[in-house]
């Protein structure tokens, strides 16, 4: 039985033409394979196969201590580092019972929303190129390198800052902090409506974008889609509204929510959450409260007995961390909830019915980073 | 033996005299032919390494970027070492693949437009061969070239160059008719197919500005059509990197790769000379009115000078194209020529025919 | 919806469903062959509607795995924690929930590669990351001697 499925899964039907898009092609974004069934150019069946960069993260947090295990939770979702981290930090915080100061609440919120921007543009990058205008590649990679000079100059990291810690922040911020994040509100106010002259108002990309592969509500519940794909499907997923954590209760932003579930609606959903991404942080820049950067924390921690569940909203979805505890300083089972895992599957259902250059589209409004889906 | 910037004809013709005067009519014409075919060649190589590195510094204008700038001044050797980098690369030789027709396809690629730019006319008098029916032997020659591109993709023995080499089937026989169509409609207005009848009744203006309308539409049309022949951005639907990694040409390596690669901007050179030939007077210069001092001063510009500049304007045009549009998908790129290009094209050269009936044009 | 009327719902469901102590939400731990028609009562019930599966994961605590789905609603926001316990060591067997949230189709396929628990009626469970003679690397008593730093 299960080797006939295989088998069928592999082979195909006798007349398919399959090709395989992956593990090492120029859209897959990393090391995921497409294993797509063709009819001419239209797409008769998209079957994921991941693994390819699977590393055992879950397994290797067995063996170490809370604080080494933010370290590998930056390896997974690489361009929301600071959000992994913060997940495992909140976990352990809340596991302890720690009040963090709020200096820290409040930075981590500040670098959750630079983060999410540097992420959504290098998203814009990828999703000009996936659809063949190349210039969009540096014109998001030009403005993402002002928040990584943000980042080099407080943490002396770029993509992934590990400044995390439970119990607050390795490092206190730069004193020209401020100064740059406002700097870069007032320069990105100026270019992001760049992007849209560029590639969201062209003929060429709406007509590939507008009404392709349609998401419904329920599907993207059911099949878990978070995130800002999940809210292109109306989906209200965000945990920053829902299960607010950090400041965001305090703060005041919209949910960005759309009804089309199309890519041109992932699309737009995401710029429009760099838009309030900056609404956020300026919300937040000019009211740094002075104080610790980290609380006082045991030597070495153990978590009390007992299982942990945090939910963060990264860049792409809903984070959950997992965490059981026997007592010792090393957890005794983590699991990741990982926004892409959920985001990878449902390809296989929007894929069916449209040409290979939508699945490229598609998979590129999806926006999936491979190594957060094989952890 | 007289040298005249302006005029060609007596050049050549000296040459031509002299060598009758000491060889066989015979051995003159394979003597011509020899020194057309080197000085051709040059030509190509020149023009290509030109084109490369004219494309990476227009495209590193468009994205924010230097571009090549290390290998030499302002990096004006880049193409040169990257040519000498190809040369050197192995010819990787694919298990399965048929091997006789893997190995022709380049050249057929490249003969195709070699062949074409025999007819192009760069001055006065300097033209390889000045047919009577110029323009169809130009879109006869120019579609061979897709001939290769389909045996490349055939041949390779891998799917992804298949699906390449198929949509650029697909594209080229498609965008052939709009080609065709549209320079059709100036040969109404010319009455002539010969590529220097077509200038010389240029040579009281232009016939995109002579032409009304239609040759406007028509020049629209070649413009997009052209790009689409030539297998270039947003059209470049054959090659598709982020789809099928690099279309017809994924298994090709070293020079054979290279010979694709200079085919492709040969072919962009092509079509802006026939462009610039057909619409935009050819070598002709920029005139307005009669005998005005503007004129005279246009006049003053060698026909060389005009011919490669307004090339060079409308090859900037395509490049523009590409790194501007995002790529179309391939049953939008042949809706655009069944539903859009072609009808207009139908009813822009009736309009044509009866305007020219009427005697209605300039 | 508080925590107490939610325990209440959940009784009318299910009698035989133990509560567990849980500081964030509330737990219920049912009995591996009643799990799949609970949560299909739960996203079923009206006053519940527990519609979105955020993670699906298993526990191997040496003498019995455990599953825990956490679940939520995406209209009443209440988050429930729903334990099942698989005693069987050798052969672990549970019931798939991939029919009541699509997403559980690969969360299971996850937990399959990783812990080797079987779920009936699943409609593709193969491995998702590892090669099919390769161990079950979640379980506590797994040793890959050349790959694996014990501490």
């Amino acid at each position: 039985m299960q080797e006939e499925i295989i088998k069928n899964i592999i082979l195909g039907e006798e007349e398919d033409y399959l090709i395989n898009v992956g593990p090492q092609h120029p859209s897959t974004h990393g090391v995921l394979r497409f294993e797509v069934s063709l009819q001419g150019e239209t797409i008769k069946k998209v079957v994921p196969h991941c693994g390819y960069i699977h590393r055992g993260i879950e397994k290797m947090c067995e063996r170490d201590t809370y604080p080494q295990i933010i370290h590998l939770t930056d390896r997974m979702d690489y361009l929301s580092a600071h959000m992994n981290n913060e997940a495992v930090c909140l976990c352990v915080e809340k596991a302890m019972e720690v009040e963090v100061p709020e200096r820290v609440t409040h930075v981590r919120t500040m670098l959750d929303e630079l983060t999410r921007i540097a992420s959504h543009q290098l998203w814009w990058c990828a999703m000009g190129m996936d659809m063949g205008a190349l210039t969009t590649f540096f014109y998001g990679l030009r403005d993402r390198e002002h928040i990584l000079d943000i980042f080099e100059e407080s943490f002396g990291t770029r993509l992934i800052q590990s400044v995390n810690t439970p119990g607050g922040l390795m490092q206190d911020i730069h004193p020209g902090f401020q100064k740059r994040v406002k700097e870069f509100i007032s320069y990105f106010r100026k270019k992001l409506p760049e992007y849209d002259q560029l590639l969201t108002d062209n003929v060429i990309f709406r007509e590939r974008s507008e009404g392709i592969a349609p998401l419904s509500r329920e599907d993207a519940i059911q099949y878990g889609v978070t995130g800002p794909s999940g809210r292109a499907s109306g989906f209200s997923c965000d945990v920053r509204k829902s299960e607010p954590y950090g400041i965001y209760k305090k703060l005041n932003f919209k949910e960005i929510l759309r009804t089309e579930g199309d890519t041109l609606a992932r699309y737009k959903v995401r710029i429009g959450e760099m838009y309030e991404s900056m609404n956020i942080l300026e919300q937040l820049v000019d009211n740094i409260p002075e104080g610790d950067y980290t609380a006082k924390m045991k030597a070495v921690l153990r978590l009390p007995v007992g299982e942990f569940f945090q939910r963060v909203e990264t860049s792409r979805g809903e984070l959950g961390v997992y965490i059981v505890s026997d007592g010792n300083k090393t957890p005794y089972r983590v699991k990741f909830r990982a926004p892409n895992f959920s985001n990878l599957f449902v390809i296989s259902k929007l894929a069916p019915g449209y040409k290979i250059a939508d699945l490229i589209a598609i998979s590129g409004s999806l926006d999936l980073v491979i190594p957060d889906i094989d952890r | 033996m007289t040298f005249n910037i302006y005029d060609f004809t007596e050049l050549t013709r000296s040459i031509d005299d002299g060598l009758k005067a000491v060889m066989s009519p015979g051995w003159a014409l394979f003597t011509e032919l020899v020194l057309i075919g080197l000085v051709f060649l040059i030509l190509y190589a020149l023009i290509g390494l030109f084109l490369v590195y004219a494309e990476r510094k227009v495209c590193a204008f468009i994205q924010n970027r230097l571009g090549p700038n290390r290998v030499g001044p302002v990096g004006i050797f880049q193409t040169i070492a990257d040519l000498i980098k190809l040369l050197m690369k192995e010819l990787i030789p694919i298990k399965n693949a048929d091997k006789l027709l893997f190995n022709i396809a380049p050249f057929i690629v490249i003969i195709a437009s070699f062949m074409a730019i025999a007819a192009i006319p760069f001055a006065k008098g300097l033209h390889a061969i000045d047919f009577n029916i110029g323009i169809f032997y130009v879109i006869a020659v120019s579609s061979l070239g897709v001939v290769g591109i389909l045996l490349a993709g055939w041949s390779s023995n891998s799917k992804y160059s298949l699906i390449g080499a198929m949509r650029s089937g697909a594209q080229v026989i498609s965008y052939e008719l709009s080609v065709g169509l549209s320079l059709l409609t100036i040969v109404v207005f010319a009455g002539t197919m010969q590529l220097s009848g077509i200038i010389e009744s240029q040579a009281n203006g232009w016939w995109i500005f002579k032409g009304h309308i239609p040759a406007m539409v028509a020049f629209v049309v070649f413009l997009i059509a052209s790009t689409a022949e030539t297998n270039r951005g947003p059209f470049d639907l054959a090659e598709a990197e982020s789809e099928l990694t690099a279309g017809f040409h994924t298994e090709y390596s070293g020079i054979k790769f290279a010979f694709f690669f200079l085919a492709e901007f040969m072919n962009m050179f092509i079509v802006a000379s026939m462009a610039v030939t057909i619409f935009l007077g050819g070598w002709m210069p920029l005139h307005f009115g009669t005998g005005n001092l503007f004129n005279h001063i246009m006049d003053f510009i060698p026909p060389l000078v005009w011919f490669f500049g307004k090339t060079f304007v409308v090859i900037y045009i395509m490049m523009w194209f590409k790194w501007t549009f995002p790529r179309l998908r391939i049953d939008q790129l042949l809706t655009l020529e069944w539903k859009y290009l072609l009808p207009i094209n139908l009813f822009n050269i009736l309009f044509v025919a009866f305007l020219t009936l009427m005697g209605w044009h300039f | 919806m508080e925590n107490n009327l939610l325990k209440q719902h959940l009784e009318g469901l299910l009698p035989e469903a133990v509560f567990a102590e849980n500081k964030q939400y509330t737990e219920v731990l049912v009995p591996s062959d009643k799990l799949h028609a609970f949560c299909e009562r739960l996203k079923a019930s009206p006053e519940l509607q527990f519609d979105y599966l955020i993670s699906l994961t298993a526990v191997d605590w040496t003498d019995h795995f455990m599953l825990v789905c956490h679940i939520t609603s995406t209209a009443f926001r209440h988050v429930l924690v729903v334990k099942s316990r698989i005693d069987d060591k050798e052969k672990p067997v549970a019931d798939t929930l991939s029919d009541v949230w699509k997403t559980a189709e690969f969360h299971e396929r996850e937990v399959y590669d990783l812990f080797g628990i079987r779920f009936r009626n699943h409609p593709d469970l193969r491995r998702l990351f590892l090669d099919d003679d390769y161990g079950f690397p979640l379980r506590k008593d797994f040793t890959d001697e050349t790959r694996m730093i014990v501490k």
